[in-house]
């Protein structure tokens, strides 16, 4: 009995848990290789005429087309071979390590991130609380998002080293630039959402406002914060590698990318590009955890 | 159609007990789109300390308007309204109601314990005041050893009830509540009725009560006063002076029904049956 219980859930898990998840995998994966083959074939018969090679078998093409060393689409394995090397064969303080350059891009991530989200309560605030910034504020909120962020981002780290601050920081104001508009808007709805009920009994008790703000408004919020929060952290990683982009920088995944593209070299851009997605990923993942971990222990989590 | 009666004023006043609530030619116009609509016309109520005072009426008869004006959630447009011998405004900031809603309105984050502490931290009583006072009215609406839970984990009659505990943690003289049984189901909603029945025995509160229920108006109240709409206004009110200690049984009563069967003609004459 026991056993076929546990047959069933383990049936289950692989048939609802896994099977999606897989299926996606593969189908992702047929269609990056065919698509490999597809766009490296011209080069590679380009290479074959020149060596006067003719009538190469098929399955030699396709074989050839996914290890090319600059090849236009790179294949999966060679993606993955590439980060295997820059990440664990690596030391991690060698330039030529993908963990250090991702550490680089973190910690100005982090640190844009951090102000990003901290500059976003306070203006939710700002905005919850006056009618007049509601109006005056807002609208440069949202006009500041409508700015291309590759078109300001040279002139924030231009300006910024006119004055004399360079390094981390310009970089991290790009992504507080990124990130601090999601939490903003977040945080303005989280802020507003307590409905008429709750307002009306606090208004019974005549509360203050300052009461209503941390005993009402600031819990009402939290789920609306974590929500912007996921948004926000992997806007502020776009917003670390752009701000690698221009500056020529040495270190970071986007002067790997820029490095890497005048190079030609593009199975170390793809790395880089795959690294930066897992990165994002888990620092959405962490975000998540976190959520979770602040709404058990307001007891709200069931 | 409708034979108005006039409230029993003459009654009223030769009673000695001091008036809680007195409302005199209020009336309260809402400006919408479509022009005003008058939710509230020309109101004469006096509530006596003490009493079971019920609002009935068919939806849009002002009744939980009313309600709103008394707790200063509504401010009248004509006419003078008096709580506690303060403006409805004074009396809010005084502290002097507590009010209970349709739904129980509880926090989510907060525990039960800490649901009833949210008054109390605004008044900034003493954290001693407060596990005092939490625990005395978890004890009236029987609800001791629920002070851990959060709300999610208690039925709806039981978030009901602490969220009765939280209205008079304040320590109101009076209790206004606002359609609270609405949502239950009639088995729960019975037994709700008695327990508050003994509540307001123990405690002597005056309780101003929203319903649409008869039977619930006639078994609560010692006076139940009959709204109807358009413009909102009052069309009866009658004096139910059952004995203080009745159980649910009364309702099958000669006297119970008499009673019930006023306020439902009440009702029906003073429904405009053009919608």
């Amino acid at each position: 009995m026991a056993y076929e219980r546990g047959t069933a859930t383990m049936i289950d898990f692989i048939r609802y848990k896994v099977w999606p998840v897989l299926a996606v995998v593969i189908c992702l994966l047929a269609i990056w290789y065919t698509a490999a083959v597809v766009l490296n074939t011209p080069f590679q018969q380009d290479k074959y005429a020149r060596a006067n090679l003719e009538n190469v078998a098929f399955t030699q093409l396709v074989s050839d087309t996914l290890s090319q060393e600059r090849p236009v689409l790179p294949a999966p394995h060679q993606v993955v071979e590439e980060i295997y090397k820059t990440t664990v064969l690596k030391k991690v303080t060698s330039k030529r390590s993908l963990v250090y350059h991702a550490g680089i891009t973190l910690s100005s991530t982090m640190l844009g991130f951090i102000i990003g989200a901290v500059l976003g309560i306070v203006i939710a605030v700002l905005v919850v609380h006056s009618r007049v910034l509601d109006k005056s504020l807002m609208p440069w909120v949202i006009s500041s998002q409508t700015i291309p962020i590759l078109a300001i981002a040279p002139m924030i780290i231009v300006v910024l080293n006119a004055v004399g601050i360079s390094g981390l920081l310009p970089k991290a104001f790009i992504s507080t630039y990124l990130s601090f508009f999601p939490v903003t808007v977040g945080m303005v709805k989280g802020l507003r959402s307590p409905d008429t009920i709750n307002m009306d009994l606090m208004k019974t008790y005549s509360a203050n406002g300052n009461q209503v703000f941390w005993k009402l408004r600031l819990p009402s919020s939290v789920p609306y914060l974590f929500t912007s929060l996921k948004i926000a952290v992997a806007a502020s990683l776009v917003g670390a590698i752009v701000g690698e982009l221009p500056t020529g920088a040495v270190a970071g995944l986007g002067a790997r990318l820029l490095a890497g593209s005048y190079y030609g070299q593009t199975i170390q851009i793809w790395s880089a590009l795959v690294v930066a997605a897992v990165l994002a990923a888990c620092l959405v993942a962490a975000i998540g955890s976190l959520d979770r971990m602040v709404l058990r222990r307001m007891g709200v989590a069931r | 159609m409708a034979t108005l009666e006039q409230p029993s004023t003459a009654d009223a006043a030769q009673s000695d007990a001091q008036s809680v609530v007195d409302i005199r030619d209020l009336s309260l116009t809402f400006q919408t789109n479509d022009g005003p609509v008058h939710a509230l016309s020309h109101i004469d109520l006096d509530i006596k300390e003490g009493d079971f005072v019920s609002f009935i009426g068919p939806s849009g008869c002002g009744k939980t308007t009313l309600l709103r004006v008394i707790a200063d959630l509504e401010t009248p447009t004509g006419g003078s309204i008096t709580v506690n011998d303060m403006s409805p405004a004074q009396a809010r900031m005084a502290r002097s109601y507590g009010y209970v809603f349709q739904a129980a309105a509880l926090y989510p984050w907060r525990n039960i314990a800490k649901n009833i502490a949210l008054p109390l931290e605004i008044m900034g009583l003493s954290r001693k005041e407060q596990e005092e006072r939490i625990q005395r009215n978890l004890d009236l609406v029987n609800l001791g050893g629920f002070e851990k839970k959060f709300p999610w984990q208690l039925s709806g009659g039981m978030q009901q009830r602490a969220s009765i505990a939280r209205a008079l943690a304040v320590d109101p003289k009076l209790l206004l509540m606002d359609e609270p049984f609405g949502a239950l189901d009639e088995i729960v909603r019975d037994h709700l009725n008695e327990q508050l029945l003994r509540l307001w025995e123990r405690t002597n509160k005056t309780v101003v009560f929203v319903t649409h229920s008869i039977p619930e108006a006639v078994f609560l109240s010692t006076k139940i006063v009959v709204l109807c709409p358009r413009p909102g206004r009052i069309h009866d009110v009658i004096e139910c002076n059952l004995p203080r200690d009745r159980g649910l049984d009364i309702r099958e009563t000669p006297e119970f029904l008499e009673i019930a069967h006023r306020v439902r003609d009440g009702l029906r004459a003073g429904h405009s049956y053009d919608d």
